[in-house]
Parts: structure tokens; C-alpha cells; sequence
């Protein structure tokens, strides 16, 4: 006897014809911890099928308080809030806090010491890059390019170590220079980082580029016009990606930005190719910036001739009673800071990462925002899967590059 | 290039005596308004065929709680990235009527700063289509950032802020 039920009736295949809403919608839960999210973010969907129709975000489980707990220390002791959120590219949150205190305290630094961040930063902006395009070939079904990146990383990180003995939460940076000097170790390590990166990137951009799979699951998905990303702040490649070539280094140059050749990559359409394309092609530019700034490297001092500011090295405390007493009041807090309140911004790993403080005078800012260009930018992530599948939506996110720490703050 | 005096001139000429309190702290121009000109301003800012300040950077709050009547002051970082200037606009609340005009019909990325703002300060951003918490949790009765709420157990003897550099 033949199974009636599966006979459509003339009501379903009616409602088969319509493009919106074949049968019920159904709530799926993506996250709060998925693998394919890569953090803990939570996206209640509503799908048509195989379509998403509405997506409720949830965000927030981070839970640092890092503004709240920033009020109750002295301006030293924030450094080390900086570098926990985005853990990608540590460096350029904690040099960033740095250049706004400098810049609060109106401290001129050297030239060389402002190299040497350049440096620090860009390779920070590589190793961020290399991650969420790294991770973005992983969604997509392609593990080797992310393991080939991955190696590459860890020379990053051994750069790192060797600059400041810290490899994820580096706290490279003090008010008024760097830690201290490049060793003739880090530059060795350095200059053989230049040489043997642009192989490594270049098979891996052949194993991408023009990959047809690759390709297919990425072209004309999550696609954004230049108009919506600015209406929704955002900042960074993935602006760029939408046609806009906004880069604060260019725009706002800080620590020497303005001395050093290198052009904006920008996309056209915004969509997931163009935001992998604009990173890559972002990563070969800092490459050149590092390049030019070894090559010029400036001589002289790697701090400011500022003592009430700048921490004194760890050997002169041991040994000098005028170094302790400045240690001392330089981690209490007890550095005379104007009234005032100062915004500065950097160009983060993905975009504009600004600094607001108020201060009152005393030893802790009145009040400390971190304008996080995670968390502005992804509210339209809704907007943005919307009309598309399930597997579309993990590529978006990833490319997006949402790092669960800026996020939250 | 425009200059902080040019838009100073524009915003003084356009809405008189309702913006006040023009400063230049690092070189940003910052300036008060009313909670009843914001809007207006902003997208006057916003429209404007020169200024063309159509990217809202950062939206915050501050709690001041010894200045009675201006307890809150919510912070609006504008910038023109044509024209590459940038602008401070506070608007300062009193405790006991804390609401404010939303900017989500100007700008979409004021969802979430609006939100964050609401769920530290308790700041209400009137027709905000969707103010809920977004950090913290929806059962929370109190606002975490403002300043009545100290970081550490203020009662402890052992831990005095002379001491501990606070």
C-alpha cells in the first residue's frame, strides 16, 4: 500500500510556491559556546528552513568590569587591562593606553622609542590578521592555511618574548618609551621574520585567492555597502572592505605613522572576499612599514627624559634610592595628573580603538571609556546574515573578526 | 580643513544660546547643549553640506554625583572623516528626570552605545527601540558604573586608600 502522507496535498505545494515562510520558523540557539563562533557569543536565530530570518544577539558573558575597575586604580596599574582585551594584538591596546597617557602628561618621546612601537604594533596587526584569516579558511573547510599561519604566529610571539618576555599579555610598553631596547637577538629574529614570512603568506594566499571552493562560499555573502558600515561605526578592514578608506594611522598619525610609505588596501563590496582580501593585502603593507622602520631605525634613547613618568629599569630600583623612590611613586600613583579629559585613538587589529578619560586630578581617571571597535561594529551582524544560511553565517562572523574580549570589555 | 572655530561660529549662529561651556581640551572642540538641542544638533551635524559629521565614534556617560541638577552627563564623540575633524558634545541630566532623546534614528551604531550606557548608568534614551541591558544581566536592580557603587568593601580597616595609593 503506497505511504499516502508523502503525497503533497495541493495546500502545501501552494505554499512551497511562496518565497517567504514554507512552514514554521525555527529557533535555533548558535552559541553561547560553539566552535565555529570562536568565543562565547550567543545568536538566537529564527530560521525559515535553511534561512535566517531574525537573529537576537546576546553578548556579555566576559563579565571584567574593566572601565568600572579602572576608576579605582592609579594610571600605571591600567596597562595591564589594556592587553586582555583584544588578546589577538595585545600590543596595540597596551601602546595605545601609553600614547594616550603621553599625550595626557604631554610627554614628548624619542624617536627611536617611537619606531620601536611602530614595529611592535604592526606585528601585531600581522599576527591579528593572520588569525581571522587563518580561522576564516578553517570555517570554510581548509585547516592547512590556518597551520601554515599558525607557525608564523608563534615567531611573532617569540618576537614578543624576546622584546618583553611576555608573549600574549605583553606589557611592552611604559609611559614615555618602550620597556626597553630591541636587542641584537629581537632584531636578528626581526630581519628573519621579514625573510621567511613572505613565502609562507604567499602559498597561502595561492591556496586561498583563487580557490574555487573558497571562493563560492564567500563571494557576494554578508556584503555590506559603504553607506550602512558608516551609519553602523564601523572601523578597520572591515570598512575598508566596504569602499571607505579610513585608517587612523593616515588620518590622525601617531607615533611616527607619517614617516613611513605604505598605502590604504581598500575593497569594493564589502562582502566576506573583500574583508579577507583587504586583511591580506594589509598584512603586506604592515610588513613593509616593519621593514622601513628597521631600516631607519633612529639612534638614541628608547625613553623620554621624563623621570616622574617613566618607570625606571628594574636594575637601577635594586640599586639606586632616587630610582625606588620613583617607582615607588610611579605604581601608587602618585604622579601629579592634570584636569582634564583626552581622547586618543589608534588603529587597532580591527579599527578605530579610542581612549576617552576624564581625570580629576587625582590618582585614578575619573572616568575611563574604551571605545572597542568589536563591539560597535558587531550589532549588525543581524543585518548582515539576514537572507542567508546557517554556513553563511559562520563565515560572516569570522570575518568579521569579533574577538570576544573587546567585546565585552 | 576645517577649524574648531568655524564650527563653533556655525553651531552658535544655528542654536544661540542653547550651546555653552566651549572648550578646546587636546586640541578636540567640546562644547554643552541642551537635552531638548541634541538631537537637532546632531543632525544638523549631520546634514550639513560642509561639516558633513555623519560618523558617530562614541557615545558614553559620566556620573557626577556632588553636582546636584547635572549628575549625568552623556558624551556624543562625532567626527567627520571628510573634512577629518573631530567633536565633544555633552549633554549634562539631572538624577530625578534622566531621560534623553535616542540617536538610533540618526546613527545605528547608538544601539548598542545607547544600551551599554543605559545598563551602567541607567541612563534612558527615550524611544530606543530596544533598551535592555547588554552587558550585565536582566535581574540586576542597580547600575553598576555610577559612583555610589565603590569597587571594594569601603568598611575593610585593613586596606585604607592612603596607604594602597587610591
Amino acid at each position: 500500500m503506497p505511504d499516502l502522507e508523502l503525497i503533497p496535498s495541493a495546500s502545501t505545494l501552494a505554499k512551497r510556491d511562496q518565497p517567504e515562510l514554507v512552514g514554521e520558523l525555527t529557533t535555533l540557539n548558535l552559541g553561547p559556546t560553539h566552535p565555529a563562533t570562536h568565543g562565547i557569543f550567543q545568536n538566537i536565530l529564527q530560521m525559515d528552513g535553511e534561512k535566517i530570518v531574525s537573529t537576537e544577539q546576546t553578548i556579555g558573558y566576559i563579565h571584567r568590569a574593566f572601565e568600572k575597575i579602572s576608576e579605582r586604580r592609579p594610571y600605571y596599574q591600567i596597562t595591564t587591562l589594556t592587553d586582555r582585551m583584544n588578546y589577538c594584538s595585545s600590543p596595540i591596546n597596551n601602546l595605545g593606553w601609553h600614547m594616550t597617557m603621553e599625550k595626557f602628561l604631554h610627554v614628548e618621546v624619542p624617536k627611536r622609542a617611537q619606531y620601536i612601537r611602530v614595529i611592535m604594533m604592526e606585528l601585531a596587526r600581522i599576527s591579528d590578521h593572520l588569525i581571522c584569516n587563518g580561522i576564516l579558511g578553517v570555517d570554510t573547510g581548509a585547516f592547512t592555511g590556518f597551520l601554515y599561519l599558525f607557525e608564523k604566529r608563534e615567531e611573532i610571539y617569540e618576537i614578543y618574548e624576546e622584546v618583553c618576555g611576555a608573549r600574549l599579555t605583553t606589557n611592552m610598553g611604559r609611559v614615555g618609551g618602550m620597556e626597553r631596547d630591541l636587542s641584537s637577538e629581537a632584531i636578528r629574529k626581526l630581519r628573519e621574520f621579514i625573510k621567511s614570512f613572505p613565502p609562507v603568506m604567499r602559498e597561502f594566499e595561492q591556496l586561498f585567492n583563487r580557490n574555487r571552493i573558497f571562493m563560492d562560499r564567500v563571494i557576494d555573502v554578508g556584503g555590506i555597502s559603504a553607506e550602512r558600515a558608516l551609519n553602523y561605526g564601523f572601523t578597520g578592514p572591515n570598512l575598508r572592505a566596504a569602499g571607505v578608506d579610513y585608517d587612523v594611522r593616515v588620518m590622525n598619525p601617531y607615533s611616527s605613522y607619517e614617516d613611513f610609505d605604505f598605502i590604504i588596501p581598500v575593497g569594493q563590496s564589502g562582502d566576506t572576499y573583500d574583508r579577507f582580501m583587504v586583511r591580506n593585502a594589509e598584512i603586506w603593507e604592515s610588513l613593509k612599514i616593519i621593514e622601513q622602520a628597521l631600516e631607519n631605525l633612529p639612534e638614541g634613547p628608547y625613553y623620554a627624559d621624563a623621570p616622574e613618568y617613566y618607570l625606571p629599569p628594574k636594575d637601577n630600583v635594586y640599586t639606586s634610592m632616587e630610582a625606588l623612590i620613583y617607582h615607588f611613586k610611579i605604581v601608587m600613583g602618585e604622579i601629579d595628573a592634570p584636569i582634564g579629559e583626552v581622547y586618543h585613538a589608534v588603529e587597532g587589529g580591527n579599527g578605530e580603538l579610542g581612549f576617552y578619560m576624564i581625570s580629576d586630578g587625582g590618582r585614578t581617571p575619573y572616568r575611563l571609556h574604551f571605545r572597542r571597535p568589536c563591539f560597535i561594529f558587531y550589532q549588525a551582524f543581524p543585518e548582515m546574515i539576514k537572507g542567508a544560511t546557517l554556513s553563511d553565517a559562520i563565515v560572516i562572523m569570522s570575518s568579521m573578526n569579533v574577538i570576544a574580549g573587546e567585546l565585552d570589555s | 580643513m576645517l577649524t574648531n572655530q568655524e564650527v563653533a561660529e556655525a553651531l552658535i549662529g544655528k542654536f544661540g544660546e542653547d550651546v555653552f561651556d566651549f572648550e578646546e581640551p587636546y586640541g578636540m572642540l567640546t562644547l554643552t547643549t541642551t537635552r531638548e538641542q541634541i538631537m537637532p544638533m546632531l543632525e544638523f551635524l549631520f546634514n550639513h553640506e560642509k561639516f558633513k559629521a555623519n560618523f558617530l565614534t562614541d557615545l558614553t556617560g559620566v556620573h557626577y554625583p556632588d553636582t546636584p541638577g547635572r549628575e549625568f552627563a552623556v558624551v556624543y564623540h562625532v567626527h567627520s572623516l571628510i573634512h577629518n575633524f573631530r567633536l565633544r558634545i555633552k549633554v549634562f541630566l539631572a538624577e530625578e528626570d534622566i531621560h534623553i532623546p535616542t540617536a538610533t534614528s540618526l546613527y545605528s551604531s547608538a544601539n548598542w552605545m545607547e544600551r551599554e550606557t543605559y545598563d551602567f548608568f541607567g541612563i534612558l534614551f527615550d524611544g530606543h527601540p530596544n533598551l535592555t541591558r547588554i552587558l550585565n544581566i536582566e535581574e540586576m536592580d542597580y547600575f553598576p558604573m555610577r559612583r555610589q557603587y565603590p569597587l571594594e568593601d569601603t568598611t575593610r580597616e585593613d586596606k585604607t586608600d592612603a596607604l594602597f595609593g587610591r
